[in-house]
């Protein structure tokens, strides 16, 4: 069936987010909507699959009539449809999916599978000044630490990847060491606005001078090393060391997802930069990224936060570009939740 | 990694009081705690089961990517962690299922995992953060218990429960005294 007016309907259910935007052109937001299901995991110190799932599936009809409602569009206009179908937690991902095959049969149109990570390097292009191809893309977030070479939509090739724990991940199990509460990236960008960076010389891991992956669990062995050290010789954590921590640790994620982010530009000879996903949007991070982008003469490309995080918007960019180039999944399309890219 | 103490209680005239089938290694670094995996893996057949316990940081991780590669996953290097995901499934000579249960509060939430299904199944299963689940566990299986005992160093328990992991644990004791 051919495209007409250009109008996609995407949805992501990947992780904890519900997330469904109406776009125009694969380019022009009409509307975005995320229902955070936070406040639900907060209590619990993490997502919770089978919570996870279950709002999902109480969230998207009201999102989905949301973002048509916001729109103003209604099913009938709808080209296609965009879902993720990995990598994500199953149960999650399958919500999504089956809504969206749902209603393709219903309404009779197309609809496409695509791959969380690449919906995350595709975000830029809702920007008003998209990056040109080729460029070094960074994905970090809770499940993500990957840096890639973006060549086109579909055409991507991963430069390196986290070995261990996902930066976000390490922010996570952190913040849970600390007693700080979830999501833990926020809380410690947060803390360490107080914090002095070089109170404790964490360690950075770049496992070679020039690799690209990225290895995390050494540096939270050390918070953990740190904090059962002072734990013995004395009761309890002051603010001021808590902030501490959290700045210093923070400072040593940063340090090295700036270093390897600038290592792969240098390496590719691509003076194009984009960095995305839910760590992206961490207050640090951005700035350091900033000026060693000035200092470098590199093009830095990031998303502003809201799209750096889960949402559907960026679902709908990449969908949009392979249903225009005919790509179309079937019913028979399942989710992965290790879906690689 | 230095030995293994096949501890055998004897009471003071000498005489076996009960031998207890645990075994315990001290690791001293991270790769040495990857190549004691290594070798349990290696002793590993389709349908076992292991338990892990360990707070954070105590490398269960690198005990992972070593049974993983005694199973003949490749690149375990990249074997990550799950916790976003929950299970990551790999294939070796048989499959392999890494599950982790660091974001579950508790056996509620793992029911409706599936679980079952990954323990039966024609692969090896692995489970981070095991004890949250104690009901949901198969009788029968390998408990690796994972202690901090210093800024480099881990205390790794092995407790067999049921005659084939006893049977494992006695070959994964005698290679080591060779």
């Amino acid at each position: 069936m051919a495209m007409k007016k250009g109008i996609i309907l995407a949805i992501e259910t990947s992780c904890d987010d519900t997330g469904a935007a109406i776009l125009l052109d694969g380019r022009k937001i009409l509307s975005n909507v995320v229902s955070s299901q936070v406040s639900i995991h907060q209590k619990y110190g993490g997502v919770v699959p089978e919570l996870a799932s279950r709002s999902h599936l109480e969230a998207i009809v009201p999102i989905v009539t949301e973002a048509l409602g916001r729109a103003g569009v209604t099913l009938k206009e709808i080209d296609g449809i965009a879902v993720t179908q990995g990598p994500g937690l199953v149960g999650s991902l399958l919500v999504g999916l089956s809504f969206a095959k749902s209603i393709a049969f219903a309404m009779g149109i197309p609809f496409v599978g695509v791959n969380h990570v690449e919906a995350h390097l595709s975000a830029i292009f809702l920007e008003e000044e998209p990056p040109r191809f080729p460029f070094i893309g960074l994905v970090v977030s809770g499940g993500h630490t990957s840096l890639f070479r973006v060549d086109g939509f579909g055409k991507v090739v991963r430069l390196g990847q986290t070995r261990d724990d996902a930066a976000g991940e390490a922010f996570d199990k952190v913040a849970k060491l600390l007693g700080l509460g979830y999501p833990g990236g926020p809380i410690i960008d947060e803390l360490s606005k107080r914090g002095n960076p070089k109170a404790i010389r964490f360690p950075r891991a770049f496992l070679g001078k020039n690799s690209l992956d990225f290895s995390f669990s050494g540096l939270k062995t050390a918070v953990v090393h740190f904090v059962k050290t002072y734990q013995e010789s004395s009761e309890k954590f002051s603010e001021g060391l808590l902030c501490d921590i959290a700045s210093s640790f923070q400072e040593a994620v940063v340090d090295v997802l700036v270093q390897k982010t600038i290592l792969a530009s240098k390496q590719e000879g691509i003076r194009r930069i984009v960095i995305s996903g839910g760590v992206a949007a961490n207050r640090l991070f951005r700035e350091r990224m900033r000026e060693e982008a000035l200092n470098q003469k590199l093009k830095l490309y990031i998303p502003s936060p809201q799209l750096c995080t889960d949402n559907a918007a960026m679902v709908g960019v990449i969908g949009y570009e392979y249903l225009k180039q005919g790509i179309r999944s079937d019913y028979s399309t399942n989710a992965y939740s290790n879906l690689p890219l | 990694m230095s030995g293994a103490n096949y501890h055998e209680q004897k009471d003071e005239k000498g005489e076996e009081l009960q031998e207890s089938k645990d075994l315990v290694f001290h690791s001293k670094s991270p790769s040495d705690t990857l190549r004691l995996g290594r070798r349990i893996g290696r002793l590993l057949h389709q349908g076992d089961v292991v338990a892990l316990v360990g707070e954070l940081g105590t490398g269960k991780t690198q005990l992972i990517k070593g049974l993983a590669s005694g199973i003949g996953v490749r690149r375990v290097h990249y074997l990550t962690s799950p916790s976003f995901v929950l299970v990551n499934e790999y294939t070796g000579k048989i499959p392999f299922y890494h599950i982790d249960l660091f974001r579950l509060g508790g056996e509620k939430e793992a029911q409706g995992l599936g679980l079952e299904e990954y323990f039966q199944g024609k692969g090896v299963t692995v489970i981070e953060w095991a004890d949250r689940i104690p009901s949901l566990l198969p009788g029968e299986l390998l408990w690796i218990y994972l202690y901090y005992t210093g800024k480099q160093t881990r205390s790794i328990e092995l407790i067999p429960k049921g005659k084939r992991y006893e049977e494992l644990l006695r070959k994964c004791g005698v290679e080591n005294v060779k």
